[in-house]
């Protein structure tokens, strides 16, 4: 059987055989891939595998307060990095915590490599203290997983995870081990080089054939449109398709997981497309003739209902995965490979298409439906915060978000520049994410400046983590936009159950005093006046988080909108108080 | 009960050559919790799953299942793109519309009289079934073949009271040189 061969990250510190116990071995392992940083929370099954960490001095430890924040800032790290994530949990509780933040880089291709203790081999299926069913429980959430049923197969299976986790289209891998085999002590050899077999890590380098293809529709089109997604920032590619769209001037709109990839400064962007995306990427999309849509999926947050989907267009996808193509959205030209190489092949081959009158239409439409919200009065809006931030960071800083109105605003007001400076929750959506992705990414870019945009529910679904990110003296800032409620539902139950508010309004606590009570800086905004001077003094806290809640409009809603499963044609552009 | 009537129902368009059922070969490693992935692609879709037959091949890591569902080509076709990114399988093949052997097995367990016995033997022999076990008031039969030929006896056994049956799924393997 054929197989493809990586090298390792780096050499091991070891012998190429050794004596040693399970857990020892794992470390030896992690060090080989290139581990610096594990996010974790021990347990009795875990213990065996702490107990090799507190040796380990090349690897260093973040213990969190709740194992789902462990994933997340793995994902975190993963994304500003570009490095495989580590989150490590002990048996049963600890690895049923890990399940959300899992299927959050499920969903959105993180890689991530989850270390779970378990039971001993001879107690696993019996319902022993503390175990769960890990291997069945995460099999649908991960791109892999694997239990270490015997420690000679320690090294390949935790290695191989790297690999996996970290290749073709990056995902969740989870590695399981009984804690007898964490314990016992063997002779392990440890591989130069992992294996895999063929075809499991797909091909780069996408069919000549395809790409004249491309190129040939591309040259022909009149309204032409790139609509590139997060594949483009993991695999780098956003320089290449920045070069691509400026030399033949070929608009892009960027999904929420591709911001980053293409400047949204640039005039060439329509910036995000879909439910709340521009209305001009939204016209643009599905005015278009011909659509390249690279490291995209095709999401029905995106999309709407499909089958009223750019109807006009042809399409061309790039996707690394090719289960992908052709999933919601046949392709006229499918692309397999990575989007890195494809769109370099592309740019040699493709001419710019002569579209004068389409650059036209698209600037009346710009011009005709900007973004936009009224400031008036002492209350602030949420969007007028995420401004003033954006305006205060020098648009610079590595943004990221939790879930809901706040989330979205954040997309179409904090212009992203730079690949792998927008970190956000889109696949699963899940709340409590924003806090823990942004404690990740600080420890994984120290020198960064980091902002996370919250909402006041989501955050309080991961704030225990306060503590974790004081002891670590991280100088992230968190800014949670407080309206009281669970905004984004409430603007559902608003425009689709008549105004029904079932459950979404919250009692919160004060905000800074909880900061403070943690040992980092609080500061509460409430009025229009007190936001520029608070947002200034965060950015000067250099040795620990900073809160700063503002309280925002309650009533803001977010807009445009094309309401779930429905099409342009439906689209709401924006608050009919604004223009009064 | 004729033998000529016997053999119109063995030619008679089967549902295992209607065009919406599939037969897919699927090669794994032998590692626990494989099946279970597998199966899992089809659940999330809502695929109906007809049969799943999986046992060791001539290389001892590797298994083979051999699948027999019924869904929307769409869908499948997803599902195959997924079980090709399964880390543990080795190969999976689309055999529908192959020149392939198919085979089933099936132990039927019926109520069986003195009186009704014979009967029941002459249907069996047609069928090349075997009677495997006998009691005062039971007859097992062990029936091997395609798995319309299983539906077929079946229909014929069943107005002498089927009181158990097993069937093992289909297996299938592609004619002559070319691998499945
Ligand atoms: C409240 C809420 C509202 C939302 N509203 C919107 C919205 O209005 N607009 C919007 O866009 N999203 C929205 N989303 C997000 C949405 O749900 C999806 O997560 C998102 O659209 C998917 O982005 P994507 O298509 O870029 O794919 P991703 O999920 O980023 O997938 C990346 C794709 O790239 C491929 N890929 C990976 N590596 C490579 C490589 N090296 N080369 C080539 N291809 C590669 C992968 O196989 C995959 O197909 C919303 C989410 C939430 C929670
Ligand atoms: C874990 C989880 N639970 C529930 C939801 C459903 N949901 C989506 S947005 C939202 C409201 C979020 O409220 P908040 O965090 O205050 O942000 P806002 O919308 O007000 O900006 C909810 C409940 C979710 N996405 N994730």
């Amino acid at each position: 059987m054929a197989r493809q061969t990586t090298p390792l990250a780096r050499a091991g510190s070891a012998a190429t055989t050794k004596r040693m116990t399970g857990g020892q071995a794992l470390i030896e392992c992690l060090y080989r891939a290139g581990v610096d940083t594990i996010f974790g929370h021990p347990g009795g099954a875990a213990l065996p595998l702490y107990d090799s960490l507190y040796d380990a001095r090349a690897i260093r430890h973040v213990l969190v307060r709740h194992e789902q924040v462990a994933a997340h800032a793995a994902v975190g790290y993963h994304r500003v990095t570009g490095k495989v994530g580590v989150c490590m949990a002990t048996s049963g509780p600890g690895a049923t915590n890990l399940v959300t933040g899992i299927t959050d880089a499920m969903m959105d291709s993180a890689g991530i490599v989850a270390i779970t203790g378990q039971v001993s081999t001879h107690a696993i299926g019996t319902d022993a203290f503390q175990e769960a069913d890990v291997m069945g429980i995460t099999t649908p959430i991960t791109k892999h997983n694997g239990q270490v049923q015997r420690a000679a197969e320690l090294p390949r299976v935790v290695l191989q995870a790297f690999l996996i986790a970290g290749s073709g289209r990056p995902g969740p891998v989870l590695v399981d081990i009984p804690r007898d085999i964490a314990t016992a002590e063997t002779e392990f050899e440890f591989p130069e080089q992992i294996t895999l077999r063929s075809g499991k890590i797909p091909p780069a380098v996408p069919s000549p054939n395809q790409i004249a293809a491309a190129a040939a529709l591309l040259r022909q089109a009149a309204r032409p449109v790139i609509y590139a997604g997060g594949g483009v920032i993991t695999s780098n590619a956003a320089p290449e398709l920045t070069a691509l769209a400026r030399r033949t001037r070929i608009p892009v709109t960027t999904t929420l997981m591709g911001k980053g990839g293409f400047p949204e400064t640039d005039p060439l962007s329509l910036g995000m497309l879909g439910m709340h995306g521009t209305a001009y990427a939204n016209y643009a999309i599905n005015a278009a003739d011909v659509i390249l849509a690279v490291g995209v999926r095709f999401d029905d947050r995106v999309t709407g209902r499909l089958s009223d989907f750019a109807t006009g267009a042809r399409f061309i996808h790039i996707d690394i995965d090719p289960a992908e193509i052709g999933k919601n959205k046949p392709a006229h030209v499918p692309i397999v490979g990575d989007a890195k190489e494809a769109l370099r092949a592309l740019d040699a081959q493709t001419p710019p298409p002569d579209c004068e009158p389409w650059h036209r239409q698209i600037a009346e439409w710009k011009a005709r439906y900007p973004l936009r919200y009224r400031q008036t009065g002492d209350t602030i809006k949420p969007q007028f915060a995420i401004e003033q931030v954006y305006r205060l960071t020098d648009g610079r800083a590595i943004v990221v978000t939790d879930v809901g109105q706040h989330q979205m605003w954040a997309a179409q007001f904090y212009l992203s520049t730079e690949p792998r400076t927008w970190l956000t929750s889109g696949g699963l959506g899940a709340m409590g994410f924003g806090f823990p992705a942004a404690l990740g990414a600080q420890i994984g870019r120290p020198d960064a400046l980091v902002c996370a945009l919250l909402g006041d529910g989501g955050f309080q679904m991961t704030l225990q983590d306060l503590g974790t990110a004081v002891e670590w003296g991280l100088p992230l800032k968190l800014y949670v936009l407080d309206n009281g409620s669970l905004g984004m539902v409430r603007q559902w139950q608003q425009l689709f159950y008549r105004e029904r508010y079932s459950h979404v309004f919250l009692k919160n606590p004060d905000f800074a005093k909880l900061a403070e009570a943690y040992g980092a800086v609080g500061i509460n905004v409430r009025r229009v006046d007190e936001l520029e001077p608070a947002v200034r003094r965060s950015l000067e806290v250099t040795d620990r988080p900073c809160v700063v809640a503002i309280t925002v409009d309650p009533e803001e809603n977010c807009y445009p909108m094309i309401p779930s499963g429905q099409s342009v044609k439906e689209m709401i552009v924006e608050d009919d108080r604004i223009r009064d | 009960m004729t033998g000529s009537a016997i053999e119109l129902s063995r030619d008679a368009p089967s549902a295992a050559r209607a065009p919406m059922k599939h037969t897919i070969s699927v090669l794994v490693e032998n590692t626990p919790g494989i099946l279970m992935k597998v199966a899992g692609l089809f659940r999330r879709r809502a695929y109906n799953i007809h049969s799943l037959a999986v046992g060791v091949t001539e290389q001892p890591s590797v298994s083979r299942m051999i699948i027999v569902v019924e869904g929307a080509p769409e869908i499948l076709e997803q599902i195959i793109k997924q079980l090709n990114k399964l880390i543990e399988v080795v190969k999976v093949n689309d055999v529908t519309g192959f020149n392939t052997v198919d085979r089933e097995l099936a132990l039927i367990k019926l109520n069986a009289t003195p009186a009704t016995r014979m009967e029941i033997m002459e249907i069996s022999n047609v069928f090349r079934a075997s009677v495997v076990d006998l009691t005062e008031k039971t007859m097992t039969l062990e029936v091997t073949g395609r798995s319309d030929k299983i539906d077929a006896i079946m229909s014929l056994l069943h107005k002498y009271g089927i009181r158990e049956m097993v069937r093992t799924g289909q297996v299938t393997l592609v004619r002559g040189t070319q691998p499945t």
